[in-house]
């Protein structure tokens, strides 16, 4: 079982780096938002892996704690996000595409300018 | 180390191997929709493997309902916050349009034709407006 416990740590460590370099790197606040949300259920499952490999139930509580808390904390961003302009962070991956699409958007609504 | 450790030591890996698979996704998938596909794998199937190897080794606790009430909350959550995310994500233009093979929402006339579109008289909150102004003249 040790050798169970190794694996899935560094599996699921490598993948906590990743998301971490996302978090960091995300240009968008919702590839944050994306990221974070995939980091507490990495989290969750190595607190599931250990209870499960070293058979410890104490930390199950946490467990559904943590799995809540990605729920909660991304829909509130989500809605946040809703009431606010994020032009500062619009990808910078594709900008003539976000101006094309505001002087679209302006046209459409009526907008004079 | 019995048949049933096994099993659960499968579930387990995998489950762990799905966690760094939505990593090398995040990582390196270009905007936010294929993004979300990438972190979606941990958060259903990831987690329902992991807390099917933990129920395996920890049966006879009675402790183990709290596992699948947490296997039964990701189905129930994941689905509803990936679509305000998305929502978000497709009203803000954070969404690559030149790889979207269908675009049902984006209408030639209509931004948003998949619901009526009422007429707010201090302007229509779920279209894209600054929060300081009307205008944002770095782009105009």
């Amino acid at each position: 079982m040790t050798v169970v416990a190794i694996v899935c740590f560094a599996l699921l460590g490598a993948g906590a780096v990743l998301i971490l370099a996302r978090l960091a790197l995300g240009p968008s606040l919702l590839d944050r938002v994306v990221s974070t949300d995939a980091l507490l259920v990495t989290i969750a499952c190595g607190i599931a892996v250990y209870c499960a490999v070293y058979r410890d139930v104490s930390l199950e509580p946490v467990l559904l704690v943590v799995a809540l808390l990605a729920f909660v904390g991304s829909v509130s961003v989500a809605r946040y996000i809703g009431g606010m302009l994020v032009a500062a962070e619009t990808s910078a991956e594709a900008p003539a595409d976000d101006a094309a699409a505001d002087a679209d958007l302006a046209g459409r609504r009526g907008d004079p300018s | 180390m019995t048949a049933a450790d096994v099993v659960a030591s499968v579930c387990l890996v995998a489950g762990s191997f799905l966690c760094l698979a939505a990593g090398l996704g995040l990582v390196r998938f270009p905007d936010v929709l294929n993004r979300m596909h990438a972190a979606t794998k941990p958060q259903v199937l990831g987690v329902l493997l992991v807390m099917t190897g933990a129920v395996i080794r920890l049966v006879g606790e009675p402790i183990v309902w709290m596992l699948v009430l947490v296997a039964v909350f990701q189905l129930i959550t994941a689905p509803v916050s990936a679509h305000m995310v998305s929502r978000i994500a497709y009203r803000r233009r954070h969404v690559r349009r030149d790889l979207l093979l269908v675009d049902e929402l984006g209408g030639a006339d209509d931004p948003l034709p998949s619901r009526p579109h009422p007429v707010h008289p201090e302007g229509d909150p779920d279209v894209d407006e600054p929060a300081d102004g009307p205008e944002r003249p770095a782009d105009r």
